[in-house]
């Protein structure tokens, strides 16, 4: 189906599935109840799963298949960021001509990095890449305020020139982005019963450009291209004397990952028209290394499952303060109850980022293979009992 | 005229003379045997063949072709293969990915952007591999990882891999090198095999003289980065020259 093999058409549909109900999904607890806080499913963090998720599947082309590690991608997600916002200044709030100039411009970017970069390999290719984003946040901070507004941020103001649209609405605000009329804040509550689910356009127009994204993202992996990627990453000895010359190869999977992350910025800018230097620092190229590895670099879903649970324990998981913990624990005896909570309160809350440290730590170690790797041998181990359930069907009953 | 004309190459490593004014012809559909003592820069005049190293002076020429300052990529695309000492394969790839990727690069060349097609429907370059593997009898492990493979496979493989591109010069590095009786007389087996089937020009290089006698056509003999004699098997057999360099190189 869709030139797909069987195998890639179903993990599309359950990516097709997912993104489409997650605002039912990621709301399990019944609104105002006490739990009612660790739901996922409003606009701005499934927004953010998705764009994070595009990000990520992008930055896998490049290190999942040739194994080139860039610590600087962060750079073309703000360059593409930036281009949205001036689109929405210059040309028009629509977010069409937006997203399709910051995936133009990031490639353009990445282009000249990578070809820099790509001189090298290994950790000089790190470094290099390291070396540009931290230059073009540091450009982007100061010397090119003029483009970026510096400290600040760029922001859209009521003097905006807007050459299809109006620099104000009737009533003297700003504009929002829209498609075509269709504001991205938008947004539609439904009640059943004592839950409450928000579908929101501007989400909806991130997971239909998700799916498009990792629709893409298989047919590269399965593609000659995604071959020879791969046969890069595993010998770049063999590889020329073959006849192949890894520099076009890499460079092309370098522009091609700089162009998800560009689109990843520009939809960011989409559902919120701000840019700020701080979206290229080198924290937000690691964190999509962070996700990329702990969801299983080089597969296909992976760098998804990565972005969404880093995303889940930045916003969600570092809500649980002292307060919850008390009401969690309250049953136990007052002593043991804040001895209890004591114990736990480091690795939650603020604490968040120790809890996903070692959750890193781990599936590196365990399972190098990232989450991914983690599901498969849960499954294999899975079809391995029913086998022997199935052969010796005697075995589980009680002997009489 | 032969296919290979290297004239007067010149290598220097510092102090080190590694190859001095080396001349060497081979001709096409033979199998020509570079032979000498440790350090008599085979490796080195393999290295300058296949685009590694730029010597200081000299030419080699083939198939009318200068191949100096070329990009080893480039050389193999005018058809020189090179077989490693130590097989080099891709090891995180399966067998028939192995043998497919020879077949793209000979096809589309060092670069070509095909990434929305999906190999599956590939069938010529698919049905080539699979030929090639029936060939070399890997047709059955076809789907396994390489890294799970036996060094005799290994070979096998990479040789399969070179074949596949039809070259016009095969060159072999110490093929036989640190293997067991058993994988030498395959290996041989397979060599002589490839020569009368397919009949592919090849340079090997090599310190076994069980398998330099059983294979080569014509024998160069280089010691100390120059070449002794050059001349079929029986006739090196029991050249003086050639025993004197072996000699020489057993009193140290």
């Amino acid at each position: 189906m869709l030139g797909l093999e069987k195998k890639d058409f179903r993990l599309l549909l359950v990516v097709i599935g997912l993104t489409l109900f997650a605002p039912i999904i990621l709301n399990p607890f019944p609104a105002g109840s006490e739990m009612a806080q660790f739901n996922a499913g409003y606009p701005d963090l499934m927004q953010r799963f998705v764009i994070f998720g595009i990000f990520a599947i992008g930055f896998n082309i490049l290190f999942g298949l040739t194994g080139y590690l860039s610590f600087g991608h962060a750079a073309f997600l703000g360059v593409g960021s930036y281009s949205a916002v001036w689109m929405f200044k210059l040309l028009s709030m629509n977010v069409l001509p937006a997203i399709i100039l910051s995936v133009i411009i990031a490639g353009l970017f990445s282009l000249l990095i990578g070809f820099i970069s790509l001189r090298r390999s290994g950790i000089y290719f790190s470094i290099l890449t390291l070396a540009f984003a931290q230059m073009s946040f540091a450009l982007a901070y100061s010397v090119l305020t003029p483009i970026t507004g510096g400290e600040t941020g760029l922001q859209l103001a009521l003097d905006d020139p807007r050459i299809l649209g109006a620099s104000q609405t009737a009533s003297g605000n700003i504009p929002v982005p829209s498609l075509f009329g269709l504001e991205m804040r938008a947004s539609y509550e439904m009640a059943v019963g004592a839950w409450s689910f928000t579908f929101n356009a501007g989400y909806y127009l991130a997971a239909v450009i998700l799916v498009l994204a990792f629709y893409l993202a298989i047919r590269i992996f399965r593609s000659p291209f995604g071959m020879m990627l791969r046969a890069i990453k595993s010998n770049q000895t063999r590889m020329s004397y073959t006849g192949l010359n890894a520099r076009p190869y890499t460079l092309a999977a370098f522009v091609i990952s700089g162009m998800y992350a560009g689109l990843a910025g520009g939809l960011m800018a989409s559902m919120d028209p701000l840019a700020g230097a701080e979206r290229m620092q080198w924290t937000a190229s690691g964190e999509v290394v962070l996700m990329t590895i702990l969801g299983g670099a080089g597969t296909l879903i992976g760098p998804v499952l990565g972005a969404g649970m880093i995303k889940y324990f930045e916003n969600i998981f570092s809500k649980i303060n002292s307060q919850v913990l008390h009401d969690w624990f309250g049953f136990l005896p007052d002593g043991l109850e804040d001895f209890v909570v004591t114990l736990i309160y480091p690795f939650v809350g603020k604490g968040w980022h120790l809890t996903l440290g070692i959750v890193f730590m781990l599936v590196v170690i365990f399972l190098p293979g990232g989450l991914v790797q983690g599901g498969q041998k849960i499954a294999a181990a899975m079809r391995r009992r029913k086998k022997t359930d199935d052969a010796n069907p005697g075995a589980t009953k009680p002997a009489e | 005229m032969g296919i290979l004309e290297v004239k007067g190459i010149n290598k220097r490593f510092g102090g080190l003379q590694a190859l001095g004014d080396v001349n060497l012809s081979v001709e096409e559909n033979t199998v020509h045997a570079i032979i000498g003592p440790n350090g008599a820069g085979k490796s080195t005049l393999l290295n300058v063949l296949v685009g590694k190293l730029i010597p200081d002076s000299g030419s080699v020429m083939f198939d009318g072709q200068s191949v100096l300052g070329r990009k080893p990529h480039e050389i193999n695309q005018m058809g020189i293969s090179r077989v490693f000492q130590t097989p080099e394969i891709f090891t995180d790839l399966t067998v028939f990915e192995n043998v497919m990727i020879p077949c793209f690069a000979k096809r589309d060349g060092a670069f070509r952007m095909h990434a929305i097609e999906s190999i599956t429907s590939e069938k010529g370059i698919r049905a080539q591999a699979e030929e090639m593997l029936a060939d070399v009898n890997m047709l059955e492990k076809r789907d396994m990882l390489t890294s799970s493979l036996s060094r005799g496979d290994k070979r096998r493989l990479e040789m399969a891999m070179c074949l596949v591109q039809d070259p016009k010069l095969l060159l072999l590095d110490e093929p036989t090198a640190g293997m067991a009786r058993a994988d030498t007389e395959n290996t041989i087996n397979l060599l002589k095999e490839i020569r009368t089937k397919r009949g592919i020009t090849m340079a090997i290089i090599e310190h076994d003289m069980n398998v330099v006698f059983s294979l080569a056509e014509r024998i160069t003999v280089l010691a100390q980065g120059t070449p002794l004699v050059e001349d079929i098997p029986e006739n090196i057999k029991g050249h003086p020259k050639v025993r004197e360099a072996y000699l020489g190189e057993a009193q140290v």
